[in-house]
């Protein structure tokens, strides 16, 4: 008897606790819509004075170039070696350039680039604002009436939303060079083919230019997450921590959900 | 670090991601050869369109004068009505044949336009009357088991 | 120097989520005055501050400071009331990417239009009534807590503010930077014609710079008076604090099943 009370027990504490959680969950969402909204009216001055924004182009952007690069050339590389072990069996070896240049251009560039940018320059804009946060930095620049949002967190939106689209983009050009240096220096693939059928494959609005909106769809996503993850961090050092795994793991999900939803509305067979 | 050396450090940063965005759009992409000349509408109607899609590339001695801009159902006909954008530098006469090819054995499927001996050239809008459709790979094969069959048959 | 009250706060509630802070509080900071609030830790004083300042809002009550209702101010009206504010944080809350001059610069920056010579003068002149004008050019992670804590105070009344608030301004000192900062805080209310309030454990370094202290607990006001009166009080809960004793009305142990019970009686439960 006392037995069934128990397991009844647990099980009902179970399900409140996931009720718990969902209402939490729930509860922050409806904070984060908030806090994005306040944002966006706080904005103005990461224009007006802008080089707040440059100076976090700089640390967002510019000083993720060396991973960037570096990952787009091995990415490309590596997709060169594995196409054309592929390709060649059917025949195809001259269609490389293309399976290379669309694999990037549609979905590695774009994704992979955001993600790297999300471990890289997510992670230290949350472990600054959120260590601003713990270290009362933002209540006292509140106190000495200057708006943190506005001086603080916007700049760093904007500096991160500017630096996304172009990280791709660079992204994508080195793996497509990463991809010509092995299947043409290396393997000896035809140059001419390898160029001009490329060209021919890869079509700007639909394919280049689907990469650029989404680059620009994760850099507004990776951005808000890591900025809010660090506005709201619970402000001691496990907080901080904490909020930076958050920024790290949610920006993935993030990233991966979108670019599926994205890419059923952009590449769909006519 | 100065105001002037982090304006540089960024100016350096969008200048690299503008190059590759230029790189991408010119050199990887279609940007350089693609045509902003205005194009004019034809359509054309096709028993069996085959494969053909949408964006497939409409030529002529095997250049590229077109695209294929849309394709219909026509539920009187019960016929496929496709429609070409095609180059406005280019006309083509009234009796121009337009064919369903197919590059390569197994390849994509595009449109080729035979050019006839009319003086009269086709206004924007206007109907293609001479069509070929696509070659059905399992039409061509029961056709060429049924010749086999009937040559056998004759030899006996 | 006008008469009357900088800070009122009447008869106000105030509670962080279901936990009860303040519990219909009432106190007055007169002008021109150096005043204390003190009492055990999470008692509620820095919520006062907080309230004071306008970060916070009551539940119920009023916050009245220079006679504008602190949380009926719209947005910026509450700025433009923070301009005459100036308030030390616990560990000085510097902002770490800047140097020391560009910290005490800030609000001259922000909300003034004076030349950049005019600002060097004057941040030099506030870091030298805190003692510190040759450490300008530093930046806050080279400098001990103590000079911390005295750069965030020239920061504080970087626009000679009407107000100043210190939060803890004494915890984790040496003895040598405890008494610099309680002189200094004492000197710069009377050179600025400011008042003054603090939130402070310090009891005996309190007793010499102050004009009037609260004694705080549960969120209720339970003594006051000037030091001398604090120092003859016969209430128990103000006794303990001042002399510092282990037990009295706030105790020792936390709540706890008695002693013999947990030892021998646990014994029974335990096993079974």
């Amino acid at each position: 008897m006392a037995d069934d009370r128990q397991d009844s027990g647990a099980i009902v504490s179970a399900v409140a606790s996931l009720g718990h959680r969902v209402n939490e969950a729930l509860l922050r969402l409806g904070f984060a819509t908030r806090f994005f909204l306040m944002l966006l009216i706080w904005s103005g001055q990461s224009f007006r004075r802008f080089n707040l924004t440059i100076r976090e182009v700089y640390f967002s952007g510019f000083q993720s170039l060396l991973i960037i690069m570096v990952s787009g050339l091995f990415i490309g590389m590596v997709l060169g070696m594995q196409g054309y072990e592929t390709l060649q069996r059917y025949g195809s070896a001259d269609a490389l350039g293309v399976l290379v240049a669309l694999s990037l251009v549609r979905e590695l560039g774009p994704v992979v680039a955001a993600l790297l940018f999300a471990s890289r320059a997510g992670s230290s804009i949350t472990a600054e604002i959120g260590l601003m946060k713990a270290t009362e930095q933002l209540t006292a620049m509140d106190m000495m009436a200057v708006n943190p949002i506005a001086r603080v967190v916007a700049p760093r939106f904007w500096g991160g939303v500017i630096s996304m689209p172009l990280l791709a983009a660079l992204f994508s050009a080195t793996g497509v060079f990463g991809g010509y240096l092995i299947g043409v220096v290396f393997i000896g693939v035809d140059e001419g083919a390898f160029w001009s059928q490329m060209q021919a494959s890869v079509d700007f609005r639909y394919d280049i230019w689907s990469g650029i909106v989404k680059s620009f769809v994760f850099g507004i996503a990776v951005s808000l997450i890591a900025v809010f993850e660090g506005y709201d961090a619970v402000p001691t050092a496990e907080g901080v921590s904490s909020s930076i795994k958050g920024t790290v793991v949610k920006s993935a999900l993030a990233i991966l959900a979108l670019d599926f939803v994205l890419t059923s509305f952009m590449f769909r067979e006519a | 670090m100065s105001r002037k050396l982090l304006d540089l450090w960024v100016g350096v940063f969008v200048a690299l991601g503008v190059a590759s965005l230029l790189f991408l759009a010119l050199k990887v992409g279609n940007l350089a050869t693609a045509n902003f000349s205005e194009t004019y509408p034809l359509t054309a109607n096709f028993v069996n369109i085959g494969g053909l899609k949408v964006r497939a590339p409409v030529k002529s001695a095997g250049v590229v004068v077109g695209r294929v801009g849309d394709i219909r159902f026509d539920p009187e006909t019960y016929e496929a009505v496709v429609t070409f954008n095609i180059d406005g530098r280019y006309r083509f006469p009234k009796d121009t044949f337009a064919l369903i090819l197919t590059s390569g054995l197994l390849g994509e499927q595009y449109v080729g336009l035979d050019p006839g001996g009319d003086e009269a050239m086709l206004k924007a809008g206007e109907v293609i009357a001479k069509t070929q459709s696509a070659v059905v790979l399992e039409k061509l094969i029961s056709q060429f088991m049924f010749n086999k069959a009937s040559e056998g048959s004759s030899e006996k | 120097m006008p008469a009357g009250n900088l800070v009122e706060i009447k008869d106000l509630d105030f509670a962080y989520e279901d936990r009860p802070i303040l519990d219909g509080i009432s106190l007055e900071i007169p002008r021109g005055k150096v005043v204390a609030i003190m009492g055990g830790s999470g008692c509620g004083k820095t919520t006062l501050l907080r309230l004071i300042g306008g970060q916070l809002r009551p539940i119920r009550g009023d916050v009245l400071v220079d006679g504008q209702s602190v949380p009926q101010l719209a947005n910026d009206e509450l700025y433009a009331l923070r301009r005459r504010m100036g308030m030390l944080f616990q560990f000085g809350a510097l902002f770490t990417d800047i140097s020391v001059f560009d910290n005490v610069a800030y609000q001259m920056r922000e909300h003034t239009d004076l030349t950049e010579e005019l600002i060097r003068d004057m941040v030099l002149m506030k870091l030298n009534a805190v003692g510190l004008r040759g450490a300008h050019q530093l930046m806050p992670a080279e400098l001990s807590g103590g000079m911390a804590r005295r750069v965030a105070l020239a920061r504080a009344i970087a626009l000679d503010p009407m107000l100043i608030m210190y939060d803890e301004p004494f915890a984790g000192l040496d003895p040598i930077s405890l008494g610099v900062i309680g002189q200094l805080i004492r000197k710069l209310n009377d050179a600025l014609g400011a008042t003054t309030i603090m939130v402070t454990h310090d009891i005996q370094e309190s007793l010499l710079i102050v004009d009037f202290i609260y004694f705080m607990s549960d969120g209720k006001i339970v003594a006051l008076g000037t030091p001398d009166e604090i120092r003859a009080s016969k209430h128990p809960f103000v006794h303990q604090f001042v002399f510092a004793e282990a037990d009295g009305p706030v105790p020792f142990h936390y709540p706890a099943t008695p002693l013999a019970q947990e030892l021998l009686g646990k014994g029974a439960h335990g096993r079974r």
